[in-house]
Formats: structure tokens, C-alpha cells, sequence
């Protein structure tokens, strides 16, 4: 049974960790969740990059964020991707198993899914 | 939307951008197989001439693009099962205390057309994941149980720790999946 107690040493771990976070961040993922982007599946996409990045041991670089409406519905779910000093990245027409990969390939491995890419729609 | 819990997590995110500070979600269920979803929030509610057009599928907000399909597609949903939409909002310029907007939708979920609920632990985890700092009250009763989630009782606990780390929002879908299996258990209808 999940106890209080259980989120308390979630706390426990966590007071170190808040620390270091603070001012880095280096790289922030976007995924756009208003009703086009949820229709169009994004929520598993969303859902797929917080557990991958997780599961990488990136959350203290990456961070995964929501929006509205890109402006973009048709290729929704959109996922755009920020890194300091470099071009924002926009894939598109994404699912959870893309997501997989551009965290795996791009995130981690610093090489861009071009396939996914809004450039090859 | 495929599941209604799609339409809950699109909503959501309307009481997010009136800046709410506490979000309702509510999912009532009764003997009758009546289901009643009710999304209050304290943001800055409506103006009458807004709370007029809202259903309006041409009518929105925003400033990307010219359609806002969220709150026709629930109104859709509800009245292809024989139910209904209702939307109560106080804007900010007429009380500037007891602001917010309350929508109700009433669902038969014996209807054919009445759509799965679907996942809806995965939409409060993304709900809560995108916006930790409000706070949510989620409650879903049915003639037999009731599975809760109250974000205010977690931050007690948490302090200073954002709702929306990792380990929280595993812990909190764990939390929710144990009540659901709990209710399956006594072999409802869910």
C-alpha cells in the first residue's frame, strides 16, 4: 500500500538533488497539449519522454514541459526540443516509441531523428 | 477525443490557463448508471459574453488559430449518450473573491455511444506533471467506492519538493492504481 511515509523519503532523496538542479537545464523538451495535440495522441508521447528521460538518468539536464496549441495541428502531436546555442528542433506527427528514440538518439546520443523532423513531412 | 479522460485532461488545461490555483475534477457515478464529471477551478472565470460563446466550436481565445473544439467536443460526447453540458463561470471584474468556473457533463454510461473512460490516472499524472504548483482534488465515487487524490495533503508532506518530480508522479499513479484495483476487486462496473 502506498504510504505517506513512502513520499516522505521521496522528500528525503530529493533535497540533494532540487539542489544541484537549480540553474542548470540545459535542454528542454516542448510538447505541445492543447485539444488538437491530445486528440492526435499526444498525452502518451508526454507521458513516454518523462519516463524515458527518467530511466536515462537525464532529468538533471532535461526537463519536459507542456504548451498549447504550436500552431501546427495537422502535425500534431508536435514535440519541439530547446538546447542553449543551438536551433530548436521540431518533430512531428510523434508517438510514444518515437519518443523512445529521439530521447535514446538526440537527447542522449546529441544526433538528431531527421526522419522525425518536421523538414521530412 | 477517443476516452473521456482525454476530453478531462483537454479541459484541464482550460481552468490551468484562467490561472486556477485549485482544480476539481469530480467523476460521479450512481445507481442509475448516471455519470456525472464536474471540473470546478477558482481562476478568473468568464465574462457573460464569453460564457455565451464558449460552446461555439468558431469561437476562442486563443491567437494561434480561429477554432476551439475543447468544450464543444465534451458537449458532443455527453449529449450523443443523452446528457448534457452545463457551464457556470463568475469572472474576476464581478466578484473579485469568489471568481472561477465550474462545467458540469452528464453522461448515460449505459449508452452505446458513451465513450470509455479510459486512462484516467495518466491524465492526472500529465495534469499534475505540466502544472505542479496548483493544487487538484480528484474524486471518483461510484454506488460502492471512492478513489481520491488530494495534491494539497502530498505538498504537506513534501515541502519544499515540486509534485511534479519524477518519483512523485510514479508514486502518485501507484497511489491511484492501488484504489482502482481496490474497486476491482468488489467487482464494480469500472
Amino acid at each position: 500500500m502506498k504510504s505517506l511515509a513512502e513520499l516522505a523519503a521521496i522528500k528525503e532523496r530529493m533535497k540533494d538533488k532540487v539542489a544541484i538542479r537549480e540553474g542548470s537545464g540545459a535542454m528542454r523538451v516542448v510538447v505541445g497539449m492543447a485539444t488538437c495535440g491530445i486528440a492526435a495522441g499526444a498525452r502518451p508521447v508526454l507521458g513516454a519522454f518523462v519516463e524515458e528521460v527518467n530511466k536515462a538518468g537525464l532529468a538533471e539536464k532535461v526537463t519536459v514541459t507542456q504548451t498549447g496549441c504550436i500552431g501546427i495541428c495537422q502535425y500534431e502531436p508536435v514535440v519541439e526540443i530547446f538546447e542553449d546555442g543551438k536551433d530548436k528542433v521540431t518533430y512531428v506527427k510523434m508517438t510514444a516509441e518515437k519518443a523512445a528514440r529521439v530521447v535514446a538518439e538526440h537527447i542522449k546520443g546529441g544526433k538528431i531523428v531527421e526522419e522525425y523532423t518536421i523538414g521530412n513531412k | 477525443m477517443k476516452e473521456l479522460s482525454l476530453n478531462i485532461l483537454d479541459i484541464t488545461q482550460n481552468s490551468i490557463t484562467a490561472g486556477a490555483s485549485e482544480i476539481t475534477i469530480a467523476l460521479d457515478e450512481d445507481a442509475a448508471g448516471w455519470l456525472t464529471l464536474t471540473i470546478a477551478d477558482n481562476g478568473c472565470g468568464m465574462t457573460e459574453e464569453t460564457l455565451r460563446r464558449v460552446r461555439d466550436p468558431f469561437y476562442t481565445t486563443r491567437t494561434t488559430r480561429k477554432v476551439g473544439m475543447g468544450i464543444s467536443l465534451l458537449q458532443l460526447a455527453a449529449e450523443q449518450t443523452g446528457g448534457s453540458l452545463t457551464i457556470e463561470s463568475v469572472h474576476e471584474s464581478v466578484d473579485p473573491v469568489g471568481h472561477g468556473t465550474t462545467l458540469s457533463a452528464v453522461f448515460d454510461t449505459t449508452s452505446i455511444d458513451f465513450p470509455p473512460l479510459g486512462d484516467i490516472i495518466e491524465t492526472l499524472c500529465v495534469t499534475i506533471q505540466g502544472h505542479p504548483e496548483i493544487d487538484y482534488v480528484f474524486t471518483h465515487t461510484t454506488p460502492s467506492c471512492t478513489a481520491r487524490l488530494a495534491t494539497a495533503e502530498l505538498r504537506q508532506v513534501l515541502g519544499d519538493v515540486s509534485l511534479g518530480e519524477f518519483e512523485v508522479i510514479e508514486w502518485i499513479r501507484g497511489y491511484l492504481t492501488e484504489q482502482y484495483e481496490a474497486k476491482d476487486e468488489t467487482h464494480t462496473n469500472l
